[in-house]
């Protein structure tokens, strides 16, 4: 597929699902209380799609990611959060 | 299309779903062991679920002209108790030796803890001894990188195992090419929110290659598609794949990797 038949097929999607994350953020502005660790990944996150590097999502996925090598002493519950909260606010 | 399902776990699916995926041209189906969304309280209770695996499930889908196959293990999430854990894997042989298991699956880590990676190796082990084929599952979200890198570095620990007749589940485009590199299969799961979409797959295709690369549903009890695999080969369609190639990911992919196990006799 050419830019063109590209930007035909999916624009609409992905404009719909941007909408979707900015109106995600207007209603966690609005709310009473505080953020947390979740929210410096994913505003790291936004700032790479707005670069002009490319493999954005590998680069998205590693931002939200536990970068450490060595297991965990005890298993935390079986959950996962979605983000790493040792996240330092450098993303790739 | 005639298509494979090479990873779903249908205990937690209705026969209706059996129904919908042979009409959307499902012909096999493979079942790895998971877990139930809940613990077990005893070893016991995981034989009874071998026996749901190699008996009753196999029975059900051939209603509907699908073959059944199985993956046998404890799975990572309830592996923290290695007590538990080792009785289970004292069960195994058993259900290994059934004609419709394939292997050593779903295993690998949850949330990259010590005893996970205990387990782990003792699966590894056990699938070294009895020349197994292997099923790995990947974590979810932010551990799936680290626990990826940590499963890779335990399959180099067994020499015996042969990265080939490993399949790593879960990728996604952080940890697709640590998988290929390290000569193993990589799966990707067509999971709503925590794993990836069919345009995602199909993205992931045109990047890195269709060698030694599968599509999934990963189907459970929790919010899931039956029909994800069709889905994405849908996706193939309208980005202009020719027929051929669709072919390849919906049927001779899963079928060249599977037919490494002599009980996965199907027409290729």
């Amino acid at each position: 597929m050419n830019k063109r038949e590209i930007l035909d097929e999916y624009f609409i999607d992905s404009r719909s699902k941007l909408l979707e994350v900015a109106s995600f953020l207007d209603r966690l502005s609005r709310a009473e209380g505080a953020s947390d660790y979740r929210m410096a990944s994913l505003a790291s996150a936004l700032n790479l799609l707005n670069d002009d590097q490319p493999e954005k999502t590998r680069r998205i996925l590693e931002c939200f990611s536990d970068p450490t090598n060595e297991p965990v002493d005890a298993a935390p519950g079986k959950g996962a959060s979605g983000a790493w909260p040792g996240f330092n606010g450098k993303a790739g | 299309m005639r298509y494979i399902e090479p990873h779903a776990h249908m205990v937690s699916r209705t026969t209706d779903d059996y129904e919908r995926m042979a009409l959307a041209g499902c012909q096999v189906i493979c079942e790895p062991a998971f877990w139930a969304g809940f613990d077990r309280s005893s070893a016991q209770g995981f034989y009874d679920y071998f026996r749901q695996l190699t008996g009753f499930e196999p029975a059900r889908a051939a209603r509907f002209g699908i073959r059944h196959f199985a993956w046998m293990c404890i799975n990572p999430k309830e592996a923290e108790d290695t007590g538990l854990a080792r009785e289970v894997l004292e069960l195994l042989p058993e259900f290994l030796a059934k004609p419709n298991v394939l292997g050593v699956g779903e295993i690998g880590l949850n949330k990259n803890s010590r005893n996970e990676l205990a387990i782990l190796h003792a699966h590894l082990e056990l699938a070294e001894k009895k020349d197994q084929m292997i099923l790995i599952h990947t974590p979810h979200l932010e551990d799936k990188l680290k626990g990826t890198r940590l499963t890779l570095d335990a399959l180099r620990e067994h020499p015996g195992i042969r990265p080939e007749r490993v399949i790593v589940d879960h990728v996604e485009e952080h940890t697709i090419r640590l998988v290929l590199d390290a000569g193993c299969w990589a799966g990707m799961t067509l999971y709503p929110h925590s794993k990836c979409s069919a345009a995602r797959a199909v993205d992931m295709m045109e990047t890195c290659g269709m060698d030694r690369l599968w599509m999934n549903s990963a189907c459970d009890w929790g919010v899931s598609d039956p029909l994800a695999v069709p889905r994405a080969l849908q996706e193939m369609r309208r980005r202009g794949f020719p027929p051929e190639v669709i072919t390849r990911m919906a049927w001779d992919n899963p079928c060249q990797f599977l037919s490494q196990s002599p009980k996965f006799a199907v027409e290729s």
